[in-house]
């Protein structure tokens, strides 16, 4: 069954956005994590034009955080206070990111820097996770302490403010420039950066695990918001009935993996996740390296 | 729904044709005017159907909406391919496909069809000014084989088939890809290597009911289009969630 996109002007067999949303959300239920970073290239190898796969990847990202978020704010893992000035870097990170986004697209490099960005985030965040899971497979459970409070350059800025939920007492300058960045990243690729925000959270901030997953959870739907808001009004990039295929059957994927994921081991999984990320990362690499079969391309309306 | 159309048509033509009137040597119709693009678009088919006066080939040329479209080059800049030449075309027509009732070096001579400005070799396809022969002429052979490769310029040539007598027809493909907008199709009636009569006759390619709401919604309505797109969103994040939770319960 086809489908005509009104936006990205194409036909598609429903069956096979279905079955892509479905899986990518499978395994973000499974692992845990948003899964942009595998919608988006998915999207474009089927041949979606970038722009529109990085706009509409936002705009399904707002969906599954929203349904991600839920339990989390039941059990009181949202750091509230941490999450709004998180906000205030990631919407002026997304509201120049969209901005770049433009820029880039009228010089003819978006499709470039997005692949690019993709090859060296994939790249350094798969290489890290299948460096830490071979080794945690390969060494059996030791009891690592970790230091309660680390002092760090961070612990000297000024500007501090207590964060009740996260019982932290920090400067809201690193927040605020990891909203930033990450809100950059969203704009540019079309991810939530869940597998920035939570690292950044955990070792930079110093955030008890439990809050940091609902706490980046919060934040990324009001800044995907944000992105998908900005990217219809100045890039008109965002095509709602690819966004609705995916999301249905992403939030639908999610729950069975999240079902699954309870009951496979962990450690395995997590070498499974690793070389995922490690195969889209080398496929988007080689595009960029290999010589294209036309080195010549058509861009309809003359930029 | 198309064959009782052509029926009709073709009916009509014959009819015109025998009226002493007409001094035209070539009359068409189209099974179709208005191609609705809507949301099971997948391409679509029209038939072409005519009749000519007297002995003669027939080349029928189809036309999409002229637009601007940029013709990038990559170079390999520090080990990547990187986008660094653009040349820009002036009226490139969308779609251009060509169809004949015999191969066409049989019908017309390359020299006949370049002054006739038929055949996607002679689209009058030209390079900003104050660019290199050459290289103009680079950019202008990829502007041709990427839209070919897309399947807007078809490569081969469509049949037009006389299925008895003067009357002629000829099936015109669409692809999913296609540009919305007018489209011109041409019919030239060639003797003796000479294009005798030309007419011409128009269908529109427009999105319909869904598809047009989005799209105008999109472009005239962008931030009520976005706003739309955050609120679906939440939506159904929510309703996914309240659903699973009071299964699980």
């Amino acid at each position: 069954m086809h489908l005509y996109l009104p936006i990205a002007e194409m036909s598609v067999n429903v069956f096979v956005i279905l079955g892509m949303g479905g899986g990518v959300g499978f395994l973000s239920g499974v692992f845990g994590v948003g899964g942009g970073f595998l919608m988006t290239p998915l999207l474009m190898f089927i041949g979606i034009p970038p722009a529109i796969a990085v706009a509409t990847g936002s705009n399904q990202i707002v969906a599954a955080s929203v349904s991600g978020v839920l339990a989390h704010w039941r059990r009181g893992n949202v750091d509230l206070k941490m999450g709004l000035i998180l906000l205030v870097g990631g919407i002026a990170g997304s509201a120049f990111g969209v901005w770049l986004f433009g820029f880039l697209r009228g010089i003819g490099q978006i499709d470039v820097a997005i692949t690019l960005s993709y090859v060296v985030f994939l790249g350094i965040i798969g290489g890290l996770m299948f460096v830490e899971s071979v080794r945690a497979l390969i060494r059996t459970k030791r009891h690592v302490r970790r230091k309660q409070h680390m002092h760090l350059w961070i612990h000297g800025l000024p500007f501090k403010t207590r964060f009740r939920r996260s019982r932290l007492y920090i400067s809201v300058l690193p927040p605020v420039v990891i909203g930033f960045m990450v809100g950059v990243l969203g704009a540019i690729m079309g991810v939530g950066g869940g597998f920035i925000m939570v690292p950044a959270m955990i070792y930079l901030l110093g955030m008890p695990t439990t809050v940091v997953i609902g706490t980046s959870l919060f934040q990324i739907i009001f800044v995907m918001a944000n992105v998908t808001f900005l990217q219809a009004v100045q890039n008109q990039t965002v095509d709602i009935v690819l966004a609705l295929l995916l999301l249905v059957a992403a939030v639908i994927g999610a729950q069975f993996g999240a079902r699954a994921g309870a009951k496979l081991p962990g450690d395995q999984l997590r070498v499974l996740l690793a070389l995922i990320v490690l195969v889209v990362c080398g496929k988007l690499g080689l595009d960029l390296i290999l010589t294209p079969a036309d080195v010549y391309s058509v861009w309809v309306g003359g930029n | 729904m198309r064959f009782p159309l052509m029926i009709a048509g073709v009916l009509g033509l014959l009819l015109a044709s025998l009226s002493p009137a007409g001094a035209q040597d070539l009359s068409i119709d189209l099974s179709a005017r208005e191609v609705a693009v809507t949301v099971d678009f997948a391409g679509a088919d029209v038939v072409l159907f005519g009749a000519a006066d007297g002995a003669g080939d027939v080349i029928v040329e189809v036309r999409g909406p002229s637009r601007a479209e940029a013709v990038r080059r990559k170079d390999r800049v520090a080990g990547i391919w990187l986008n660094r030449e653009t040349m820009v075309f002036d009226g490139v027509p969308a779609f251009y496909a060509i169809a004949g009732s015999r191969p066409l070096p049989d019908i017309l001579t390359p020299a006949a069809r370049a002054e006739a400005g038929i055949g996607v070799e002679h689209l009058g396809l030209v390079a900003p000014q104050g660019v290199a022969p050459a290289e103009a002429e680079a950019f202008r052979k990829a502007l041709i084989r990427n839209n070919q490769a897309a399947g807007l310029f078809p490569r081969e040539a469509g049949e037009v088939v006389f299925p008895g007598g003067r009357l002629f027809r000829t099936d015109i493909r669409f692809p999913a890809n296609a540009a919305v907008g007018p489209y011109e199709v041409t019919v030239h009636l060639v003797r003796d290597g000479r294009a005798v009569d030309t007419t011409r006759t128009q269908l529109t390619l427009s999105r319909v009911g869904f598809e047009a709401g989005m799209y105008d919604l999109a472009f005239d309505h962008a931030s009520l289009y976005g706003g739309l797109a955050i609120i679906v969103a939440v939506m159904a994040g929510w309703l996914a969630n309240l659903f699973f939770r009071s299964r699980k319960a």
